[in-house]
């Protein structure tokens, strides 16, 4: 039943996505009634400037409806600019005289367009640029007029200037700074960016300071004049100067406003009762200009009016795109530097191409790019992320093309791809099929085009592809994702919220979890219950008590669930030697079981592939043999050379070293599958290059390597160290497994966990502090103690109901 | 462990039953023949069991966290997977080899997946859960 009354003032992108955001949560928690000062339904206020330069058409840029409106039972009161808000009474009216009671308010009232204090600011033919009546009188103006005067330089003057130009008009931009677009460009890119609009036909007065707007003889305008006293004709002049909050009607309702209506983190302004939202708010001293904040805005809101009481707006980081069409342009972040910022520049002026990206403490801090922005998402990217560049630094320039293939940071030229090629190569997806889905079931975001198209939904190495596709099919400033992901669809928390809040609460089940953390579905989904199942039991090991019912089926039946529903198995075989019984009671385990395939592994065991279910306790239990978790996010196998004892070139023995890294790491769940090597000299036969920890022995002792990668995308292990003895490889092996356990994101492997971390942190932990190095091996080592053999377990019986099936009992009818 | 409430997927009394079978064209109660497959405790919360029943496909029992239980055939509408051995959330499975969801008491894989797996009638009494193995709750055969 709906008890409660929300009223939102102000019919634009922030306040009705910020209901869209509500209904999702709660359908049915309040009446809603909507007020908007203009006539017509929510559109995207954003694509204007391609209506105004003819691109598209006013119907197209509707976002919403009125048919959705009705759809949602939303009253809409379109064309009624409310003026009073009643505190007390928790009332608001209309200029018409409307009123509305609410139990909460929600203010998005945008911004207003800034009007120059010079004499002639309110002629006939002088006009801003904000709205479609707007839009519409410049449209109507230029096929009337011919001398255009846009005052302002900045994006949306540009916007303007271009889109009248367009239409047959001839256009001065008068800018009172000596650069174009001064807060998003430096002057290199500015000043290529006006050679180009020049090019197109517009002219530059800058820098000049409009002193007054003359009127002519039919009272409209006819001239501007600068205040070098120099004039130039005009029958339309364009204010863009900036925006301002629109806070009138809040002042008025005696709400705290300083350059905006104040809120808090939780988008509340003084009056709890009444949030607010969009470009009229100041969040923490910030008036955001674009949508991106503003729909992080929304969600974070919407949550709250709910009674969710999740999630707080910790601001934004914008990036801004011109939209004018054949001028490529993006910026983002602290593009200018200045104290202790470095910058690398490139700079190809025939071939019309800028770029300038600023570094700061090893990280991304800021990007101009000018003519070609294809790498635009990918710097935003890792700005937004904020991890460290020091790996790609010297081809970060080339962008993400240049880091390799079509892997997870690489990203070949979407837009140069025909439509018959292949983009996910796990679901045999290509180009054309995405787009299509992108532009028919109008998809923003990567979720929806996995969802729909499975493309990037299976190994990810697709993504950065898929994410291109996106912004050139449905446009940039819709595809940025949100600053960080969600853990899944069942929450707004990242992977970072949900560990912290398990640590910090110390949460021991999953029902708790899901409790304490708000999910929005009562247990999950098949993607966030096995990842709060690990963060669970690698959290608090031995008080968490874990989930079978929340593990993939090759976790719960402890064997690999293969195409046709049968199993496989693989035995561990420690450092990769076995013996003559095992090898003997693994011929007859295939003889008894009649096991269709016997294969060897690349790493170094024997996989036993067909077995029934029902079969698996019986052949652990003749087979005798330690679980080779073959089927788990956990420790798989060590792989190892012979090493010293036999081989000619062995300098170290690199089988027992391995023998020993097995037997203390084996039944390690860790956030994705982990696989070692050691090798005895450093011809490396075991390919400890490409492992997750890589131990190669030299004269000396031995060196220790992080992070590869022999999957998808092939990754060689960076070197994180030389040490001496045995013990030392194994407390430094086992420390960074277990830095990896703790903070590493669930399916995230230690490949991505370092490139987000850094290797520099990774060292920090792991070897500049002797003391903090022992305390995580040891913490590994508690949490191993004791773990037992999963097969010995359910050979002994345990378990059994998993692995058999009903028989049905015959009996009567009803 | 809490005893379930008895609970009764497809059929609430009989005579509703026979009502709104006849309404629906399904199978009337009387025509099913409720073969008991095990203890209610025998199937874990968010879980299934497989029953053989001798000719393909096996039927799959799930049981929800509200302790409903639905059987569908235990074959995914994408490639023939065993949605016995898939995660079961709210009232959903996950099959374990593509991850298509489908929806536990229509059969119907969640958009934007597609497809449809039989529903087999259900029903729980007295501790016991009890499924028609031949009749699919759509009425075809
Ligand atoms: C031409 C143009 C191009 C742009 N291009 C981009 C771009 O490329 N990228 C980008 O990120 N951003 C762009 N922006 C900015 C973006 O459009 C705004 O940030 C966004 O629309 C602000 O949303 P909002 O809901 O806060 O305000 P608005 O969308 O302005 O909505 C506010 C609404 O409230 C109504 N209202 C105000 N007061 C009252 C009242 N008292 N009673 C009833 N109704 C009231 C107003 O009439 C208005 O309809 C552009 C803006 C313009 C004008
Ligand atoms: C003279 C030195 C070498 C000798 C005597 C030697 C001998 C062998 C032998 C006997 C095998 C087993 C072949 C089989 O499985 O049938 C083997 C496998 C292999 N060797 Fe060498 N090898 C030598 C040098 C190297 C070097 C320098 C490399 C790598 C750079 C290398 C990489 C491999 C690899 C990857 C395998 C396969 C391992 C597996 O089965 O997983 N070998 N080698
Ligand atoms: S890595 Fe060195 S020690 Fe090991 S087998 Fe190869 S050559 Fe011999
Ligand atoms: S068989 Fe079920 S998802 Fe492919």
């Amino acid at each position: 039943m709906k008890t409660m009354k929300l009223v939102c003032v102000g019919n634009g992108m922030a306040g009705v996505r910020t209901i869209e955001e509500l209904l999702k949560l709660a359908p049915d928690l309040f009446d809603i009634t909507i007020f908007g000062a203009e006539p017509h339904p929510n559109y995207n206020r954003i694509l204007l400037s391609p209506v105004l330069a003819g691109e598209q058409t006013l119907d197209e840029i509707v976002l919403n409806d009125r048919e959705w409106y009705a759809q949602h039972s939303i009253t809409l009161e379109a064309g009624k600019k409310v003026t009073t808000i009643d505190r007390v009474r928790r009332v608001v009216v209309a200029d018409d005289g409307t009123e509305a009671e609410y139990d909460r308010l929600l203010l998005a009232t945008g911004s207003n367009p800034v009007i120059l204090p010079i004499p002639g600011n309110a002629l006939e033919g002088v006009l801003t640029y904000r709205d479609i009546a707007d839009t519409e009188a410049m449209i109507e103006a230029a096929t009337r007029c011919r001398n255009a005067v846009v005052i302002g330089g900045g994006l949306l003057g540009l916007e303007a200037a271009n889109g009248l130009r367009v239409r047959g008009m001839d256009v001065t931009v008068v800018h009172l700074l000596d650069s174009l677009m001064e807060r998003q460009l430096d002057r290199t890119a500015a000043k290529l960016l006006q050679n180009s609009l020049e090019a197109r036909g517009l002219k530059f007065l800058l820098p000049k300071q409009t002193s007054e707007i003359v009127a002519g003889e039919s009272g409209s305008v006819c001239a501007v004049r600068f205040k070098d006293s120099e004039t130039i004709s005009a029958d339309l002049v364009v204010m863009a100067v900036g925006v301002r909050p629109n806070t009138a009607l809040a002042q008025a309702a005696r709400l705290h406003c300083s350059r905006g209506i104040v809120v808090s983190d939780t988008m509340q302004t003084f009056d709890p009762r009444i949030y607010a939202v969009g470009e009229c708010v100041n969040h923490r001293g910030i008036a955001y200009g674009l949508v991106a904040p503003l729909f992080e805005m929304a969600k974070v809101c919407a949550n709250h009016l709910a009674g969710f009481g999740i999630g707080r707006y910790p601001g934004s980081l914008t990036s801004t795109k011109l939209k004018v069409t054949g001028i490529d342009l993006f910026s983002a972040g602290d593009f200018v530097g200045g104290e202790g910022t470095e910058h690398i520049t490139l700079s190809d002026p025939v071939a019309g191409i800028y770029k300038k990206l600023v570094l700061k403490d090893e990280k991304l801090v800021g990007a101009v790019l000018y003519g070609d922005t294809l790498d635009g998402a990918y710097y935003f990217r890792l700005l937004r992320e904020g991890r460290s560049v020091t790996d790609v630094r010297d081809r970060l320039m080339f962008g993400e093309a240049n880091l390799g293939d079509t892997g997870h940071l690489g990203q070949n030229r979407a837009a140069a791809m025909s439509d018959d090629m292949e983009v996910c190569g796990c679901n045999g997806v290509c180009k054309g099929a995405i787009v299509k889905a992108i532009r028919e079931q109008k998809l923003y975001t990567l979720d929806d085009v996995r969802k729909h198209t499975k493309a990037s939904s299976s190994c990810g190495s697709c993504t950065g592809l898929v994410e291109q596709l996106l912004i050139s099919v449905a446009g940039a400033d819709y595809s940025a994702a949100p600053r960080q992901k969600p853990l899944c669809g069942c929450t707004d928390h990242t992977h970072a919220e949900v560990r912290k809040a398990i640590r910090d609460e110390k949460i021991l089940t999953i029902t708790d979890a899901l409790l304490l953390l708000g999910w929005r579905t009562p247990n999950g989904c098949a993607a966030c219950r096995p990842a709060l199942n690990y963060y669970l039991i690698s959290t608090w090991p031995h008080e968490a008590r874990d989930d079978p019912q929340s593990r993939f089926i090759n976790e719960r039946a402890h064997a690999n669930i293969q195409k046709d529903g049968t199993f496989s198995v693989v035995p561990r075989m420690w450092g990769g030697i076995t013996n003559s019984s095992e090898l003997r009671r693994i011929a007859d385990v295939v003889d008894k079981y009649a096991i269709p395939t016997v294969k060897v592994t690349g790493g170094q065991r024997i996989d036993l592939l067909g077995v029934k279910k029902q079969d698996l306790p019986a052949v652990w239990r003749d087979l005798d043999m330690p679980s080779g978790h073959a089927y788990a996010k956990a420790l798989r196998t060590v792989k190892t050379c012979v090493g010293s004892e036999w081989c000619r070139f062995g300098v170290q023995d690199s089988t027992r070293m391995g023998q020993e890294l097995e037997r203390a790491l084996w039944r390690m769940y860790a956030p994705h599958k982990v696989k070692l090597a050691v090798s005895g000299c450093p011809r490396n036969c075991a390919e400890s290059g490409i492992k997750d920890v890589g131990v190669i022995g030299v004269d000396s002792g031995w060196e220790i390597y992080v992070a590869g990668n022999g999957g998808i995308k092939t990754e060689v292990a960076q070197f994180l160290v030389k040490v001496k003895s045995h013990d030392e490889v194994l407390e430094h092996a086992g420390a960074f497994l277990q830095l990896y356990r703790e903070e590493g994101w669930y399916l995230e492997r230690t490949v991505h966990f370092v490139h987000r971390v850094g290797l520099d942190y990774v060292k920090k932990r792991v070897l500049d502090d002797p003391e903090g190095r022992k305390v995580l091996h040891e913490r590994l080592l508690f949490a191993l103690k004791g773990e037992p053999d999963p097969w010995a377990e359910r050979a002994s019986g345990i378990g059994r109901q998993e692995f058999e099936s009903l028989e049905p009992a015959t009996e009567a009818a009803l | 462990m809490r005893k379930p409430d008895v609970v009764c997927a497809e059929i609430p009394s009989r005579a509703d039953a026979i009502a709104n079978a006849r309404e629906l064209g399904e199978p009337e109660p009387g025509m099913l023949k409720w073969t008991r497959i095990c203890r209610i405790d025998e199937i874990p919360r968010l879980g299934a069991r497989v029953v053989r029943r001798g000719v393909a496909p096996n039927i799959a029992v799930f049981r929800t966290a509200s302790d409903m239980f639905y059987a569908l055939a235990d074959r995914c509408p994408h490639r023939g997977g065993p949605l016995s051995q898939g995660i079961v959330y709210g009232e959903r499975v996950a099959c374990p080899l593509h991850n298509t969801n489908v929806e536990l008491d229509s059969g119907c894989a969640v958009a934007p997946d597609k497809g449809r797996v039989q529903r087999f009638m259900v029903k729980v009494e007295a501790d016991f859960v009890y499924v028609d193995l031949e009749i699919q709750a759509d009425g075809n055969h």
